[in-house]
Parts: C-alpha cells; structure tokens; sequence
C-alpha cells in the first residue's frame, strides 16, 4: 500500500522505540478527528474504526523508518481514505460514493496536504462520535470500552490493563458492539433536542464511570489508577468544548476536578487509604480545585440550576474549600445531599447524607437513616454500609457492637488496600 | 502528567516575531490555543509583555537587588508558557511541536513536579503526623 500521501517529514526518528510511542502519542491526539471525519465520509462507523486501525498499522510501520509526517492526522487520514477505495474496488462497489471520495483525496491532496480540517465540522464529528460510542443500545461496558478506543485513543491493550482484563475480552467487546450498532441501524448524529438528556446523560454516565473506577478500583491489588482518571478528565474537557452550554457538562468536569484534587492525599506512603478527615489538606492540589471550582462557577451561570452532577461538585467544592473537617460547612453538605437525593434518588447518596447528618448534627440521628437504610436491604452486600454504622457506634460509644460492623465490612470489601483499613479499625476498636 | 512548554527567543527571533502582522500572529497562536483546549489537554497559559518592562531580583548579595529590564547575560528572553496535561512525554513533545514559532523561537518542554515527586516522610510531613496525634490524643484526655 502506498502511503506517501504528504509525506513531508520534519522529524527525524531514532531508533530505540521512541517512535513508536511517538506514532501512539499523534493516535492519542488525533484518533477522534480521524474516526469521526471517515465515519462521516464512508458512512459506516464501523469499517471507520477498522480502516483508522488499518492506517495505524501503517504509520507504526512507516514512521519509525521516515520520520513522522509534519501533518500526522492528515497523513493518517489519507492513508485509511485510499484504503476505504481499494476495499470498495475490490468488492466492485464502484458507486458513486467510491467516486466522490476518490475526488476529495485528490483534492485535498492538490489543495491543502497542511490544512485538512474544516475546524466546525471537526467538532461535529467528534460529537457524533462520542454519541455514538455512548449509544444506549450497546452494554455499559461496550460503550465505556469503545469511548477510550476511538474517542481517547487507548489502545486494547491499554484499556485491558486498565480495568485488569484480557486483551481479548476488550477486542470481543468492542467487535460486538460494532456489530450491535449495525444491526440497530444507530445513525452518526448529535441526537435530536428531546432526546438531548437522556443520551447526555449516557455519555457523563459512561466518563464518570471511567473515572470512579480509577480512584476507587473495587477489586484488586491496587487503590487507585491515575491514569484512567486522568483520562476521563480530559475526555470531559473536550465534551465541554464541544457543549459549551450544558451545565451538567461542566459539573460533571468540577466534580472530576475537585474529587481527583485529593488524591496524592488519599494514600499514605504505604499505599494505604487515607480517610478524608485524616488526609493532609496541604497535599490536595490546589490547580485542580480552582479549575473544578472555576467549572462549577461556569455551570451556574448557565442560570439552568445545578443537576446531580452540579450538586455533587458542590459537595465535593465544601470539602475542597475547608481548612478541616471541623471547619467544613457540614449544615450546607446536608442540603446538598437532600437536594441530590431528591433528583437522583439512591441508597448510596442516602448513606453519604447519614454521614454528613453524623457531622452536623450527631451520630445518632445519622445512626436512624442508616439503620432505616440497613432494614430497606438495599445496601446489603455493600461494605461502607457496615463501616459508616461502624464509625457512628464507635462515636456513641458503642465499641462492641462497632467492631463487629468493621468486621462485617471487612468481609465485604473487594479492594484489599480497603479491607485492611477496615480490619485495623476493627482492632482499635477493642482499646 | 503534567508538562510546561516555556516558550523563549533570541533578540533575533523576537525582532522577527515583530515583523509579522499582529493580527496573524494573535489568530495562530489562537487557533493553536483553541486546538490545545478541545484536545482536553491545556490547563494553564500566559504570555509575557516586554522583558524591558520587567525587572530582575538577584539573591547573590546577602540584601536581594533589584535591576530593571532583563538579566544582562540571558540569551534568550523567556516570552511565556502553557501547561499541558498529557498522557506521555512524546505527548508533550507533540503539542509542543506544533506551536506556531518561527527561526529564533524555542520550547523547553519541562515535566510540572506532582506531590508523588516529594517523600510522603519528609520532615515537615512527618511533624505534622506528630502535632495530629498529640492533638487527637489531647482531645481524647
């Protein structure tokens, strides 16, 4: 295959595996503009995905020799384009659309090799594409696996080590869910304006998913995955580019920021889980608070009300913004959770709402909502149910009764890092 | 992880710099800005009004000097920065690469340091462990 499409080369590639890494940091920049301008083009999402992977076999194989092209994304997009021709020719669909895109290689390649991006259709594109990636016909595990494919560029393997399963099991996923938006005929749109919630809603499902399960990975060795969070911040960044006036957008980015900002503070340096009224403030970043409050200003003064997005970023804002846990506003905390369990009813909201009661109030109004919570069993099997009843017997005296519940969580917990906190406080409670 | 691109220039390339159109310059740097911020990727950035304007503090003598302009020996005049939160060092050098400078215009491209940078026992860390034990043990008594 030729591929010599502008192949300008400005740097130059030495060879010990730089360029490669190289060719992957272009795929992580590109790949969304590339995937989402050739589904445009050829029609098909999936054979877009396949002839955008197709070109990076050939840019893994092209760059480390001649270097990596000035205009990589173009390079690549070229290259998967002829590729698209070849396969139709072969399959002597010698339509019409094999010849309009035929034209516009050539053209593009005549006119402007350095400036193939129209910036707004761009942006269109990727927009579909990441509705597409988060369609509600596909699982939620298709849908987060396709969104760091195609729109964040990671690679199978990435994504596997990641959410610590086979290689294999991310391919198969993410061929059935090609197939499965086939089959439902699913169009590369920005959906229409009544069903702008709900397939929002999707997506902000999908990237919040993608980054709880990096800082609180629920079963395995490790505590957090900085990585994957990090991910899932940038991702949120360019939704908010591309939705400028969706709040929860923007809350969603505030709640990443300001969660993510107590990190460093979140382990010890054993690796161990640091609870919030034990973390060392000083060791919050203090960039990331600004910009996830400066997020959450920006959904406010959209003037539409704050979402459960918006709302949990508010929370997370009281804590970020406190010099303590006993100077932290716990009064407003509770509103904050009784607003957000009004619009996005769920136990574990309801649990939250015990603990900030337990600091505003005392534990043992907050010790009611829990039991009420326990009795309703829909926590059960859930380990920070047992915990939090645990803190607040401990916090009524109750130590007995306390140490069973650390062990009762203990039991439950999937995290290991989890599991031995819970038994130490167990064992401090017999003092 | 995060890396700063610190965007210096020879007299040369800041006379150069001059010598295009306001408007052409002010419209690249935006688009180059714009495509950083859609990317997900740029979290800080400013650029710096004339070295001239500036002055310079030297700690070398026991009472720091302040002199106006820039430091006499520099070479090169530091112009400005943008902070970028990647995935990988070939990241940073990728968007770095693709800043809209001329001949005479440089990027040093620096990793941003993290708290994963410091020892988590360092003293000052370590101090506060103790004052947090002695007051939770105060409160207890």
């Amino acid at each position: 295959m030729d591929a010599s499409a502008n192949s300008e080369t400005a740097r130059s590639a030495p060879d010990d595996g730089s360029a490669e890494r190289a060719v992957a940091a272009v795929w992580r920049i590109e790949s969304a503009r590339i995937v989402g301008a050739l589904t445009r083009i050829v029609g098909d999402f999936g054979l877009a995905e396949d002839l955008a992977q197709e070109a990076l076999v050939d840019a893994l194989r092209q760059w480390p020799v001649d270097g990596v092209p000035r205009n990589a994304g173009a390079w690549l997009t070229a290259v998967a384009k002829r590729k698209a021709i070849d396969g139709w020719r072969r399959a002597e669909r010698l339509d019409a659309r094999v010849a309009l895109l035929a034209h516009d290689l050539e053209r593009e390649q005549a006119e402007a090799p350095d400036l193939p991006w129209d910036p707004d259709a761009v942006d269109d594109d990727v927009l579909r594409l990441i509705f597409i990636a988060c369609h509600p016909v596909l699982s939620r595990e298709a849908q987060v696996a396709l969104t760091l494919r195609v729109v964040g560029g990671l690679s199978s393997e990435e994504i596997a080590r990641a959410f610590l399963v086979p290689t294999a099991t991310v391919q198969q996923r993410i061929v059935r869910a090609k197939k499965t938006l086939a089959a439902a005929h699913a169009p590369f749109e920005v959906p229409p304006r009544e069903e702008h919630t709900e397939r929002l809603g999707a997506i902000l499902g999908v990237l919040y998913l993608i980054f709880n399960e990096a800082h609180a990975a629920s079963s395995g060795p490790d505590w957090m995955r900085p990585e994957l969070s990090d991910e899932a911040v940038r991702l949120a960044r360019v939704l908010a580019a591309l939705m400028p006036r969706e709040p929860e957008v923007h809350g969603l980015l505030a709640l990443m920021e300001l969660t993510a900002a107590r990190f460093a503070a979140r382990v010890d340096r054993n690796g161990d889980p640091v609870l919030l009224a034990d973390q060392d403030r000083r060791r919050w970043d203090r960039g990331r608070i600004t910009r996830g409050r400066a997020s959450l200003a920006t959904a406010d003064a959209l003037g539409r009300g704050r979402g459960a997005y918006c709302l949990q970023a508010a929370i997370a804002e009281c804590h970020a913004v406190a010099a303590s846990v006993g100077d932290t506003d716990w009064d407003r905390i509770v509103l904050l959770y009784e607003a957000l369990g009004r619009i996005a009813p769920s136990p574990v909201v309801e649990l939250n709402r015990a603990a900030a009661v337990a600091m505003a109030t005392g534990p043992a109004s907050a010790l009611r909502i829990v039991d009420r919570l326990g009795e309703s069993g829909a926590l059960r099997g859930y380990h920070l149910l047992p915990a939090t009843r645990g803190e607040l017997l401990r916090r009524l005296g109750r130590e007995e009764e306390a140490r069973s519940e650390f062990l009762v969580a203990a039991g439950l917990a999937g995290n290991d890092r989890e599991r031995s906190l819970l038994e130490r406080k167990a064992l401090g409670a017999e003092k | 992880m995060k890396f700063m691109l610190i965007m210096r220039a020879t007299d040369a390339g800041v006379e150069a710099f001059k010598d295009l159109p306001f408007e052409q310059v002010i419209e690249a740097m935006g688009k180059y800005n714009e495509s950083m911020i859609k990317a997900g990727v740029l979290v800080a950035g400013e650029g710096l009004t004339d070295a001239a304007e500036g002055f310079v503090v030297d700690f070398s003598a026991e009472k720091p000097l302040i002199t106006d302009g820039p430091y006499g020996e520099t070479k090169e005049l530091f112009n400005g920065f943008w902070i970028v939160e990647v995935s990988s060092r070939e990241e940073a050098a990728e968007w770095a690469s693709r800043a809209p400078l001329g001949a005479g215009s440089f990027l040093e491209v620096r990793r941003v340091t993290g708290v994963e940078d410091f020892p988590a026992d360092n003293e000052w860390i370590e101090k506060e462990a103790g004052w947090r034990e002695e007051a939770a043990q105060r409160a207890q008594q």
